[in-house]
């Protein structure tokens, strides 16, 4: 397969997937056989233009004009290549995950369920190979739509109401701030394409460029920076899977690779250093970091606390971008990575309790950890990993960011990064402990609870493992990151 | 002469004669045979004569044989040709769907007489958009609308009445606006045909006459565009009108005004007069905010389907004339280009809502409860005709809304952007909340009765819903050929 031609496969191949998983509705069985195959051809994929990336190559494919600036175009590069890399390969393992799970809980329209994750996971490798905004702006509105029928999918009031608060902020940000950006941006510069150095250099300046980097930043809604990351909460009403995988991979980290993106591409590193007209963006992350995690400690209901710990994190890579200089790109990008494999394992374990003890808050967890032993065990490593304490893979990403704040000559950021590891310690760490160390009180301790289905265990597992490995192998990462062309 | 070259008559002569044949008929169904017949003929006229534009220029017919300025001369244009599509094509796919829903909502004795009124309204709306002569228009657009009168009032709904009434006589104040506005023009002038027009007007310049003449036609028309706040006549019309008629009008009657309005702003008073010396563009822009923003608003709180999507239509509209008020390439392109975006999407959307009156006997939300379960296909079709009013990327929506907000910052008028975007956040509100009673709402008419609507309805709603994707993506054969007739119609400007 040429490399144009396996970008495009990329993106076809879980199309393909969700028009068979639409087609065997009647047979559960090959339903999920047909998830797991395409999970699986799409990873291949996905992983085959590795080298080429390596090798210093960005293959393109497509170049199709509907209109003057609408062109749909797609090129790979180092970032669009981990982003990718990240996200086809933690929806194998969560396809894994969801059957397991979906089948545990015996959870109705299943087959919605898989097509609709098969149409968004399509959408979030369009997002990660576009080569313009315009490009990117599609999938990235097609895949908040199509993530809507997995918020919702409980149909109950509740459910409902999520999804409309998901819809609303995520459609309305992008479409009332991002798209006036993406249309400016084309007028400015006669052009949305990607470029090294970016494209808004000597087109824009002073204020100009503060504007438009506040309607790209708080138009991209999946990237929840507050005051518009009030989504991310409400989409936690969707089964554990949706949120383990969209809500902590591919849509959010969506919206940050789009950041980090525009950031290099659109408007260079140089353009923001140098005019300091991002600076204003590193307060907003720092403040929604320490905020965040801050909201989380005070959330009992497992997920929701977790989903505050995201957009906490989430700022982390916003951070990154804005820094604008090498390590921030760096850290920031690498964190797209350190991120996902950690937290997808908090939301893993999250599941698997509530899939074998049906519980969903903080407080009900005591002395689950001998029933469970391997579930809370892998909650820690994923959470160790969150902290960013060595031997977990988020320990390089912090220490990439902390690097780019001094570098940068803001001392105070190094101050709030640290400050954010004490306050994630104080939200995550006290989970395994009750779990492990406090004993139930009453009869709570229910008899009959044990681990969750194995192949909710198997998922877990993966990427509990991967959380470690990253930490020795995060020169892999390093040395892709390297390739990118920030100038 | 051959019979090609008659072709600019034909498109005329053959609708008005298929009236005339269904008007002798006892049986619908023969009625609609015919009506269904011609129908099909039309796009295959159109698409020659737009072929044949595209490729030599405009075509002149005359009419009898008689040269203008003297005779009545068919002048086909970019323009025109365009619009003759779009109209013969709604009109070919709505043909297929009338007969169910026609069998469905209207007492069988009556049924040959609507298909000669659709067919009457049929030939108005052709022959408003080939004829080259001003007064010749008048006579169309009575012809369309006395029809299109009659075809309301024929709804189920006794309220379809009143609002014909309403119609009509909003449309006859609008008529007589407009045959004032031709005499004055007449008067100085001397000549009805618009090309001679355009030639005689740029020598007198704008003297008093021809700016009274000016106003009374741009009030005239606009209250057959339903444009802001003269749209009053329009949601109650189509609310009540029957499902077929609805979908037919929205996705063509105002086209057509539409058109007129080019033909007179920009041909023959001359974009030069009118966009330059005149508050013209002021006006149509504050009027289209208002549209954009007010109808929206009253969409969100209406109850009955049909009547929301009315008020979509004239927020829709709007988009249109704001377009027309910019008047420069990508925003004019913009609203041309949206004539035909929206009536592929408007046209989905009403069929859709038509084949739940249908099933349901309702087209009131609550009645909508859950659907999406029974009908998923005719759902899925509202679906995507909603996404493309919200103009997501990848439909017909987000192309019309690019061009005319590229438009807009052309001029410098970024606030002017922000406002497109924004209206079309008010449009998520009441697409979403049909959505939300369609997809997730128990059902609420468990009976059997309740499912998807027969092939020959279902098959031109997927049609159309495929085709605002298809032209949301590709865009030469829509777009591309606007961006011709704009260019003819700016040529004046530079």
């Amino acid at each position: 397969m040429t490399q144009d031609a396996a970008i495009i496969a990329a993106l076809l191949i879980p199309l393909a997937g969700a028009v068979l998983i639409v087609l065997s509705h009647r047979h559960p069985n090959v339903r999920e056989t047909v998830t797991l195959v395409t999970g699986g051809a799409l990873f291949l994929t996905v992983a085959s233009l590795v080298s080429d990336v390596f090798a210093g190559a960005s293959p393109e494919a497509g170049g199709f004009v509907i209109a003057p600036g609408l062109e749909i175009t797609f090129r790979l590069e180092p970032l669009g290549m981990l982003f990718a890399l990240v996200a086809s390969g933690l929806w194998l393992v969560n396809s894994i995950y969801s059957i397991g799970y979906m089948r545990g809980n015996k959870e109705h329209r299943q087959t919605m369920f898989y097509a609709c994750f098969a149409v968004a996971i399509g959408a979030t490798m369009g997002v990660a190979f576009s080569a313009n905004l315009v490009t990117l702006f599609l999938f990235y509105e097609v895949l908040t739509l199509s993530t809507y029928p997995l918020v919702t999918h409980k149909a109950t009031e509740e459910a409902v109401r999520g999804g409309r608060i998901y819809l609303m902020i995520l459609l309305g940000t992008s479409m009332v701030l991002l798209l006036p950006a993406i249309i400016w941006t084309y007028v400015l510069a006669g052009t949305t394409t990607f470029a090294a150095g970016g494209i808004l250099a000597g087109k824009a300046d002073g204020i100009l460029v503060a504007i438009l980097l506040a309607l790209f930043a708080f138009g991209i809604g999946k990237a929840a920076i507050m005051p518009f990351h009030r989504w991310l909460p409400a989409a936690m009403v969707a089964p554990t899977p949706v949120s383990a995988f969209l809500h902590a991979v591919a849509v959010v980290k969506a919206g940050v690779f789009s950041v980090m993106k525009i950031v290099i591409y659109i408007f260079g590193i140089d353009l923001l250093a140098t005019t300091g007209q991002g600076t204003w963006l590193l307060y907003v992350a720092a403040a929604t970091i320490l905020i965040a995690s801050i909201v989380a400690m005070t959330r009992d209901n497992l997920k929701a606390r977790l989903a505050y710990s995201t957009v906490s994190q989430l700022s982390y890579v916003v951070l990154g971008a804005a820094l604008a200089n090498t390590l921030g790109i760096l850290g920031g990008s690498m964190h797209i990575a350190m991120h996902a494999v950690g937290k997808i394992t908090l939301f893993f374990c999250a599941g698997a309790i509530y899939t074998a003890a049906h519980k969903t808050k903080v407080s009900e967890l005591a002395g689950l950890g001998r029933k469970m032993p391997f579930t809370f065990a892998a909650f820690a490593v994923g959470a160790i990993s969150i902290i960013g304490l060595p031997p977990m893979g988020g320990t390089w990403s912090k220490w990439y960011l902390a690097l780019g704040a001094m570098e940068a000559d803001q001392f105070i950021l190094v101050v709030v990064l640290m400050i954010s590891s004490l306050l994630n310690i104080a939200y995550l760490l006290p989970i395994p402990f009750r779990a492990f160390f406090v004993r139930p009180g009453g009869d709570d301790a229910a008899g009959g609870i044990a681990e969750a289905p194995l192949a909710c265990l198997i998922a877990i597992g993966i990427t509990a493992t991967a959380c470690v490995l990253l930490f020795f192998f995060a020169d892999a990462l390093y040395n892709l990151l390297q390739l990118m062309k920030l100038r | 002469m051959t019979l090609e070259q008659q072709l600019p008559a034909l498109q005329v002569i053959l609708p008005l004669f298929g009236a005339l044949i269904c008007a002798l008929m006892r049986r619908g169904s023969l009625a609609w045979g015919i009506a269904l017949g011609v129908s099909f003929a039309m796009p295959v006229i159109s698409g020659v004569l737009l072929a044949e534009v595209l490729s030599n220029g405009p075509i002149s017919y005359h009419l009898g044989g008689w040269a203008p300025p003297w005779g009545i001369e068919y002048r086909v244009d970019t323009l025109g040709a365009y619009l003759l599509m779009l109209i013969s094509a709604i009109g070919a796919l709505i043909m297929p769907y009338a007969r169910a829903s026609v069998a469905r909502e209207i007492s069988a004795d009556k049924q040959a007489w609507f298909y000669t009124m659709y067919l009457l309204c049929l030939t108005g709306l052709l022959g408003i958009a080939i004829t080259g002569d001003a007064f010749n228009i008048f006579v169309f657009l009575e012809v369309s609308s006395l029809s299109t009168y009659v075809l309301i009032a024929m709804g189920k709904d006794r309220r379809a009445l009143l609002s014909a009434y309403q119609y009509l006589i909003m449309g006859t104040i609008g008529a007589t606006f407009y045959v004032i506005g031709i005499g004055l023009l007449y008067s100085v002038t001397g000549t009805l045909n618009l090309v001679d027009l355009t030639a005689r007007i740029s020598e007198i310049g704008p003297s008093r006459p021809v700016l009274a003449a000016l106003a009374f036609l741009e009030v005239g028309i606009s209250l057959k565009l339903a444009l802001f706040p003269l749209h009053v006549w329009l949601p109650n019309a189509y609310a009540y009108a029957p499902s077929v008629v609805t979908a037919f009008l929205a996705a063509t009657a105002t086209k057509v005004a539409v058109y007129l309005y080019l033909r007179f702003l920009f041909s023959v008073f001359g974009v030069s007069v009118v966009f330059k010396g005149l508050p013209v563009p002021e006006i149509l822009l504050a009027l289209s905010i208002a549209a954009m923003f007010g109808a929206s608003l009253v969409a969100v709180f209406q109850d009955n389907i049909k009547r929301m999507l009315a008020y979509s239509s004239v927020a829709q509209i709007g988009y249109i004339t704001l377009g027309i008020g910019l008047a420069n390439k990508m925003g004019l392109t913009g609203g041309v280009v949206h004539l035909i975006n929206h009536a592929m999407m408007k046209g989905a959307l009403f069929m859709a809502i038509g084949a739940v009156v249908y099933r349901v006997g309702s087209a009131r939300l609550e009645d909508f409860a859950g659907i999406g379960r029974r009908m998923p296909l005719t759902m899925a079709v509202f679906t995507l005709g909603g996404l493309s009013i919200i103009g997501t990327p990848g439909t017909v929506g987000f192309v019309s809304k690019w061009y005319l907000a590229v438009g807009a910052l052309d001029k410098g008028w970024w606030w002017l952007m922000f406002l497109l975007v924004a209206s079309s956040l008010v449009s998520v509100v009441y697409i979403g909340r049909v959505v939300e009673v369609i997809w997730f709402r128990p059902l609420l008419h468990t009976g059997t009765t309740v499912r998807e609507v027969p092939l020959a309805m279902l098959v031109p709603m997927l049609l159309l819903a495929t085709a605002t994707i298809y032209f949301g993506i590709d865009t030469t054969l829509t777009a591309g050929i606007a961006g011709r007739a704009v260019d003819m119609l700016l040529a004046g400007l530079s």
